[in-house]
């Protein structure tokens, strides 16, 4: 029996904003605990909700870049719920009108080209955190209550762990070229969730719905959906029937595990929020963000290659963060070379991360330091070998390249009107190596070279001192 | 009219209990309750639109501006158990609800 | 002192004429209040720090007219540093770290907080005997109710504990307790008040209100209170006029619309005779009165305890037991926690509305219950707004009976709703709406109910005024008070 497979996923991406989504509370990831609250983070009676502009923007320009429609009339609803970390018992969230509805992303796998249907993105408010103690005990941190989420709820479009994982790459690289979002798993600023069905090749109905959560990585949610593809088939194959449950992935046994099976559908009572008048969208608002919104990944590559002439693969490597390829971009404005600034950021930038696992912004580089230093190695004012020297300098300390290396004296000498009496006396005073060049002993020439840095203390620019020195000696 | 389970059900959602001569009670109660405002099922309102807010204002944002408004011992002060500067509960089972 | 006889005009000038200071008044104020506690139960809790306040007020010097004098607040309207119980159990020892946008206006006006009165638990009732801390009792007749849910304000003015007192109106928990009570009440336009650090009861219903013995002190606290807050996304951005200075009591030319629905068949005859005579006194004052019909009424109290009780379970849900308030012992999970909390903190009326919400909004019943009622609110409304296109007020009983005894009611949650059919239409639609002391049946207050257009707010101040400066109701001492000096 052959089976396919229906994948779709919800995920949800915090937003970068100052304060909260319904309260003016400080958003900080890490905090001491409770420290970002207030009495509307505490679901103190009394206390109304407000909306954050910023938010909302930060919606509208997620769903932008994913293609979607903006619905221009909405409204808040409370979804009901009773959970420590929920401490109005409800969550605002856009049930009946989201934000945002019919985008898409495209997807590549294994050279094969697809689109990815959005359902609907809608603007939410975080729930606190719960932390479990041994000893009967649980703790509850409203910090994060009320911060700014996106949730982007996929179409059933995906067929394979495959697709869904490349839909999750790509959803993370949209999202983060926006700016709207960090978009990183580890903090939980994006978090994502599952469902998938398996129905026998060529059935016209979908199977039973599997939920799976807790995926703390997009791998774990490949390895998850490829496990639960496996575990479904074989029940069938078996004669079973799939359970409608939520599941979630063991990392360590790397096998899929029942969390509790659904009886029926959960009623969360929506309604509308009566503390919140409607909303209505101004187009030009919308139009303003369109226009303002940052340029995507894809669009740089192309621009990378065909007006900076940056090789495609390496373009591609630049496009894969937002950091990166701020990073490149500013370089070049900075006036460096742009093959050069790639060169770089490709070979020791990426080199040092890797070493000292560390993020590009984590580190004292700054793009106009790597542009000066360039601008140093092309102009010949260091020599390659001192450049190196020189990064490992700035990238550790911030230094700035110029002042730098003319404090430590090593700036190249590179003017003939200096280099030349010094080659002259050098050759008066090696008759030997003459004769030896002449007589067709090329040795002879890396001695003489030897001699002269040996004079200059390395600092003589080598292609200069070679082009003085072959003159001489064929003049000799 | 509404039933023992339903009452039951609806009791569970709201997180609320009942000693079982109450449940009976309430039973008569809400019925009678829910019979009257079943009334409403006699008005024609095709085409009429609900309404679920009121007031003269409409698409109000706030400005982003991370401000604190309380400080974290004003929080806790109401709070029945703390402990580290975290609201203490009875365990927490497990996870039935999510964003 | 007593203010049986003072407004707050002439308490401003004996203050800024230094014949009293702000101490003196409070203190006295708090003296009565104690005196009266014991045969009123108007309040849930006194002000210890009154004294202090109005010294401070006193060191600054008397300023606008509310400056220096005692008012009485409502107990679901928060006061940061004074508990705050909705008249609950399950909020029995809350103490708010902030204040109600109304309380911090009233503080800036300089008026000195009295103490929190007594209401229904969590507002929801028509007499204060849902109260946890038990029931208020009528000032005219003590054995019956004040009325609610802001019986303890109504009592408090009426008795003359304080000249005027912040309620709270959903369904009618202003008038009601008014018309009880001998007093004017105002329910303002929704959103003309901040709803900020109040209580939730129903969100899209709920507004802040005054009671007072006169018209004139109410119009001079709702300048006070009214305005737009950033806290509240539904407050209204429309300025807001000095409805004191402002006040006109020529009718000439005011048209007046009396549904004929409003003229229940079960409604009091005697109470009806007292309206009717109201009636007459404004056409005697120059005003058209015509008949009109407001058909959907009949469907009021269906639509309103669907979705009052809707909003309410869902505003309720925060009372867990987790962050604050009453919670539960010896529990083994959060599961019991929340449950246990609620069904010990919780009195029998709440449960029964958040019950009956819960269950309006459940998945199978949402589209015949909330959403029904919904739609037809949009229908009542349509027909309000339609009547007052052409009148400048609506105007009715406030109640279907006069003070009712306690005890009679409690068992008959149905006849108790009942209650609510002609104070409910206001709050559906909106609208703001008053009780103005009519007279009296059979000893026991009336009281004629008056809407308005949105925020036209000063035309009831100035109808209501002209009918008090004709029957100078407040010139009667409740029965209860008469031979006590
Ligand atoms: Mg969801
Ligand atoms: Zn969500």
């Amino acid at each position: 029996m052959n089976f396919e497979t229906t994948i779709g996923l919800e995920v949800h991406v915090e937003l970068k904003t100052k304060s909260k989504m319904f309260s003016p509370s400080p958003v900080a990831y890490g905090a001491e605990s409770n420290v970002n609250t207030n009495v509307i983070d505490f679901g103190f009676p009394g206390v109304l909700p407000s909306v954050n502009k910023e938010g909302y923007r930060l919606g509208v320009m997620v769903a932008l870049a994913l293609n979607a429609q903006i619905e221009e009339h909405t409204h808040f609803d409370r979804k009901n719920y009773f959970y420590p970390d929920n401490p109005k018992a409800y969550q605002l969230t856009q049930h009946e009108k989201p934000l945002a509805h019919d985008g898409y992303i495209e997807i590549e796998v294994d050279g094969k080209k697809s689109k990815v249907g959005i359902e609907e993105l809608h603007v939410e408010e975080d729930a606190g955190k719960n932390t479990h103690g041994n000893s009967g005990y649980s703790y509850v941190d409203l910090n994060r209550q009320g911060t700014p989420l996106i949730e982007i709820v996929s179409k059933a479009d995906m067929h394979s762990p495959e697709e869904a994982y490349a839909y999750l790459e790509k959803l993370r690289q949209i999202v983060q070229f926006t700016g709207a979002s960090d978009v990183k798993m580890e903090e939980g600023s994006m978090r994502v969730d599952t469902n998938i069905s398996i129905s026998p090749a060529g059935s016209d109905t979908y199977g039973t719905k599997v939920e799976l959560k807790n995926l703390n990585s997009f791998n774990f949610v490949r390895l998850g959906l490829a496990y639960e593809e496996k575990r479904q088939a074989a029940i069938i194959k078996n004669g079973g029937t799939i359970g409608q449950e939520t599941r979630r992935f063991d990392e360590k046994s790397g096998e899929t595990v029942l969390m509790r099976v659904k009886s029926g559908a959960d009623d969360y009572r929506y309604f509308p929020e009566p503390d919140l008048p409607k909303f209505s969208i101004d187009p030009s608002w919308i139009k303003q963000i369109k226009d303002e919104l940052p340029e995507p990944a894809h669009e740089r590559r192309v621009r990378y290659i065909n007006e900076l002439g940056i090789p495609e693969y390496d373009a591609g490597v630049l496009t894969d963060t937002k950091e990166m390829s701020d990073f490149f971009d500013a370089t070049v404005d900075f006036g460096a070379n742009p093959k050069l600034v790639s060169n770089w950021l490709m070979g020791e930038v990426n080199g040092y991360l890797n070493e000292k696992k560390l993020g590009l912004l984590e580190t004292k580089l700054t793009p106009e330091n790597l542009a000066t230093m360039i601008k140093l190695i092309s102009d010949g004012t260091i020599s390659s070998k001192i450049a190196k020297k020189v990064f490992q300098e700035t990238i550790s300390n911030g230094t700035e390249p110029e002042g730098w290396v003319k404090e430590k004296g090593l700036v190249q000498e590179s003017d003939p009107a200096v280099l030349k009496p010094m080659i002259m006396d050098i050759l008066d005073n090696n008759q030997q190596s003459i004769d030896d060049f002449k007589n067709g002993k090329d040795r002879a020439v890396g001695f003489l070279i030897g001699q002269i840095m040996k004079q200059t203390h390395g600092q003589a620019n080598p292609k200069v001192v070679n082009k003085i020195l072959m003159e001489e000696l064929n003049s000799r | 009219m509404i039933s023992k389970d339903e009452i039951l059900h609806v009791a569970e959602l709201a997180n609320l209990k009942f000693k079982e001569d109450e449940v009976d009670s309430f039973v008569d109660q809400l019925g009678r309750i829910v019979e009257m405002e079943g009334n409403l099922s006699s008005v024609d309102t095709t085409g009429v639109e609900p309404t679920y807010n009121m007031g003269d204002t409409s698409t109000v944002f706030r400005a982003d501006e991370g401000i604190h408004t309380q400080t974290r011992e004003q929080m806790l002060e109401n709070v029945p158990e703390v402990e580290d500067n975290l609201i203490k509960v009875p365990t927490i089972v497990a996870k039935e609800e999510d964003e | 002192m007593n203010y049986l006889n003072e407004t707050i005009d002439s308490l401003h000038e004996k203050l800024a004429n230094k014949e009293i200071t702000s101490k003196d008044l409070t203190q006295d104020t708090l003296k009565t209040i104690n005196d009266s506690e014991d045969t009123y139960n108007a309040f849930v809790t006194v002000n210890k720090d009154a004294v202090k306040d109005a010294e401070k007020v006193d060191a600054d010097g008397i300023k606008g007219s509310l400056s220096g004098i005692p008012i009485a607040i409502k107990d679901n309207i928060l006061t940061d540093g004074l508990l705050t119980t909705a008249s609950s159990k399950i909020l029995s020892n809350f103490m708010p770290v902030y204040s109600a946008t109304v309380v911090e206006k009233l503080k800036a006006a300089g008026a000195i907080n009295a103490g929190k009165t007594n209401l229904d638990e969590f507002a929801m009732g028509s007499s204060t005997e849902t109260s946890y801390y038990g029931t208020s009792h009528n000032a005219w007749d003590t054995t019956k109710v004040p009325g609610g849910s802001s019986g303890g304000s109504a009592a408090a003015v009426a008795n003359g504990d304080v000249v005027a007192a912040l309620g709270t109106d959903t369904g009618g928990s202003i008038r009601q307790p008014s018309a009880f009570n001998g007093i004017f009440g105002i329910k303002p336009t929704y959103g003309r008040v901040s709803r900020w650090g109040v209580i939730a009861f129903a969100s899209s219903l709920d507004q802040v209100g005054v009671m007072s013995k006169r018209v004139e002190d109410s119009a001079t606290v709702l300048s006070t209170i009214a305005g737009h807050d950033d806290h509240d996304s539904t407050s209204s951005n429309k300025e807001v006029p000095d409805y004191r200075a402002n006040l006109n009591k020529d009718m000439t030319g005011i048209k007046i619309a009396v549904p004929k629905e409003f003229w229940h068949e079960g409604t009091n005859p005697e109470l009806l005779k007292q309206i009717d005579a109201t009636i007459e006194t404004y056409k005697k004052l120059g005003a058209t009165v015509e008949e009109v019909s407001l058909p959907t009424l009949k469907h009021a109290v269906e639509v309103y305890y669907v979705i009052a009780s809707s909003e309410a379970s869902s505003n309720l849900q925060r009372y867990d037991g987790v962050r604050y308030g009453f919670r539960a012992k010896d529990v083994k999970n959060i599961k019991e926690l929340f449950v246990n909390s609620r069904s010990e903190g919780f009195g029998d009326e709440v449960k029964r509305r958040i019950m009956l919400g819960t269950f309006a909004l459940s998945a199978g019943a949402y589209d015949a219950y909330f959403k029904k009622a919904a739609e037809v609110r949009t229908l009542f409304i349509n027909e309000m707004s339609a009547v007052l296109d052409k009148y400048d007020l609506i105007a009715g009983p406030s109640t279907t009976t006069t003070a009712f005894g306690i005890g009679d009611k409690i068992d008959d949650p149905l006849a108790m709703y009942m209650n609510d059919i002609l104070t409910i239409p206001a709050n559906l639609a909106g609208l703001p709406a008053a009780s103005v002391p009519a007279g009296l049946a059979d000893g026991m207050p009336v009281g004629l109910q008056l809407i308005a257009k949105p925020f036209d707010e000063q035309t009831i101040f100035n109808a209501a005024y002209a009918l008090q400066e004709e029957n100078k109701f407040y010139e009667k001492i409740p029965t209860s008070l008469k031979g006590e000096d």
